[in-house]
């Protein structure tokens, strides 16, 4: 005998029924494919130069669908290149972030007394230390890579989720349900799994999709500082920046790689919306 | 069956408990000089105040008092000192040996877990069942606690049940394990007066089916008076009295016990024209009085009461009253 529906059966469910979540849903694993997929079948790369294509616009007669850049090289597949880049970034750190964050935060909160001070001190302390030149540091000490741009974005962006969860925890702990499963004999462990993050998931949720955008673009500005990804690859935030300084005589380098990242990270939010609201047993 | 029950030792016992809480204004203690024994599938009833400690009492017992708290004396279950016994160490006993259910159902049950996840989460930490083998045990459970359509309630949320529905699932958990001992906080304080009767009903025919021991800690003298064998008084921390039902109903010797036996409304005689009351408020126990702390308020108060704490005195088998009225000799 199983329950029917557990809390993911249930969530799934309703999710079904938000039409935009689920709209949402099925764009990005169609933009997923995509990236994985219409690369290895494009009879172009994202690096070599078409030298008879330099800089075109648009057009639907020849292979180009979406153009070229300045350097010949087809824009649906870069374009697609750093989709994939991007995406990557965007879901791994904020896995990274995510993870780091509730764990630490849920910790802090509901074990406290010196335990809470220590961790929450270091985190004050972690805040305090410069971005920039911490990626430097590190790009000097591991050379560039794109596993460097996960570790240097996670590590400071799950300061704040660990306050704002730390917080929760404090206001959950004292609920009588915690006291109910304390009585119940329920260990510490297995208190934060089962009893305390699911109750956070709501919030966990909306941060972690107001994450993933942010990461997307915080790699774009890492890029462009040339800490991120290194020409010939690309991401979508380099294409943007690309784009940006040929954008009066060549828009399509603009809005080419900014639909796509605009496409993504409104996904994303309605999503993470659908996906709030759907893990709320309450909300039927 | 009291006879049989006084024949046996208590499986859970204090001695001399005190619970104290460090505040700014300086230590504070709520809980003073308890001596309590539960015997094997007895009912004994806890009554005071609001403030007067029964559910302070309570948690101390499962070592879940709030950080910060001090206990001194002794509690013993089953030849096991629990104060200052590790998390692990109560944790075995916790939910397994002796379960608690708590006073408003609304809130003492997670509301992002199912009925029968919540239910089976108890099964699966003390008796290591595997879900479904837990789930199984869950809707007897259901059953037993007359909750209907137990298969379909299982997948349900806390908040798809009535409030006594949701005490009902409550108990179901706590009697998961078959307990020896079951503390009730109030249990039926947030419910409607028919759920209540349903509710105590219930608990009644549950005590007698498993042989479970309740301990039941209310400030309605007349919910105990129906169920308890026992009854504990509570006042500023201390028992005041203690005594069979009969006895207490029937000659209760504390001027507390008196005054709140006054107080409870007759249906078999005229309605006075003001409910009876105990003059004065109850005590702050950050500024307990030296002598006895309900002198204040009590009507034979005179000037040993103010001096010194009264003791608990044996008046009889099992009947014990802390007054100096009784300190005759």
């Amino acid at each position: 005998m199983s329950l029917r529906h557990g809390l993911w059966q249930d969530a799934w469910r309703r999710l079904r029924r938000n039409r935009a979540a689920l709209a949402s849903g099925v764009l990005l694993i169609a933009i997923l494919c995509a990236a994985l997929l219409l690369p290895l079948l494009s009879p172009y790369s994202y690096y070599a130069p078409d030298w008879d294509h330099l800089i075109e616009p648009p057009a639907f007669r020849g292979w180009h669908f979406l153009g070229t850049d300045a350097l010949g090289r087809d824009l649906l597949v870069r374009t697609l290149w750093g989709c994939r880049i991007s995406l990557l970034v965007g879901i791994a750190a904020s896995l990274v972030t995510v993870t780091i964050g509730v764990l630490w935060g849920t910790i802090a909160g509901y074990v406290g007394g010196r335990v809470d001070a220590l961790m929450m001190r270091s985190v004050d302390v972690l805040y305090s230390v410069p971005f920039i030149p911490f990626v430097i540091v590190l790009t000097v000490l591991f050379g560039r890579d794109l596993l460097l741009i996960f570790i240097a974005i996670g590590a400071v962006s799950w300061l704040d989720i660990a306050r704002i969860v730390r917080g929760q925890t404090l206001a959950l702990r004292n609920r009588e349900f915690i006291e109910a499963a304390r009585v119940a004999g329920v260990g510490t462990p297995a208190m934060i799994l089962r009893h305390l993050v699911p109750n956070l998931i709501g919030i966990v949720i909306i941060y972690a999709t107001l994450t993933i955008p942010t990461v997307i673009l915080f790699e774009a500005f890492l890029s462009f500082l040339g800490l991120g990804v290194q020409s010939p690859m690309t991401s979508l935030g380099s294409l943007v920046a690309e784009g940006a300084g040929r954008m009066q005589s060549y828009p399509h380098l603009l809005l080419v790689p900014a639909v796509f990242l605009a496409a993504i990270v409104y996904a994303f939010n309605y999503l993470g919306d659908g996906l709030r609201d759907a893990l709320d047993p309450r909300d039927r | 069956m009291s006879n049989t029950a006084t024949d046996t030792a208590p499986l859970l016992e204090t001695r001399a408990l005190r619970v104290t809480y460090g505040t700014p204004a300086g230590p504070v203690s709520v809980v003073r000089e308890v001596d309590l024994a539960i015997r094997r599938s007895e009912f004994l009833g806890i009554v005071g105040e609001s403030g007067s400690g029964k559910s302070q009492l309570l948690l101390a017992l499962l070592g879940l008092s709030a950080p910060g708290a001090r206990l001194t004396g002794s509690i013993r279950y089953a030849g096991t000192e629990l104060i200052g016994a590790g998390d692990a160490a109560l944790n075995r006993i916790r939910g397994d040996r002796i379960a608690m259910i708590f006073q408003d159902p609304m809130t003492a049950l997670n509301p992002y877990l199912s009925v029968g996840v919540q239910i089976s989460e108890v099964l699966e930490l003390h008796r290591g069942l595997a879900r479904a083998a837990a789930l199984r045990r869950a809707a007897e459970l259901l059953d037993a606690v007359q909750i209907s359509d137990a298969r379909r309630r299982l997948a349900q949320y806390p908040h798809e049940l009535s409030g006594g529905m949701r005490q009902r699932v409550m108990i179901a958990m706590a009697l998961a394990c078959e307990p020896e001992i079951l503390l009730a906080d109030e249990p039926t304080t947030a419910l409607d007066v028919t759920v209540q009767a349903q509710i105590l009903a219930l608990l009644r025919e549950l005590r007698a089916r498993t042989g479970t021991a309740v301990v039941l800690v209310t400030h309605d003298l007349g919910i105990v008076a129906e169920l308890a064998d026992r009854i504990a008084v509570m006042y500023a921390g201390r028992f005041v009295e203690e005594a069979p039902a009969e006895t207490l109903f029937a000659a209760s010797h504390h001027p507390y016990t008196e005054a709140l036996k006054r107080s409870i409304p007759r249906i078999d005689a005229p309605l006075p024209e003001r409910m009876a009351s105990i003059p004065g408020n109850p005590p702050n126990p950050a500024e307990l009085p030296p002598g006895c702390a309900f002198a204040p308020r009590c009507g034979f108060s005179e000037a040993r009461c103010l001096g010194a704490v009264p003791l608990l005195r044996a008046l009889g088998p099992q009947h014990r009253s802390a007054c100096w009225r009784d300190a005759h000799e």
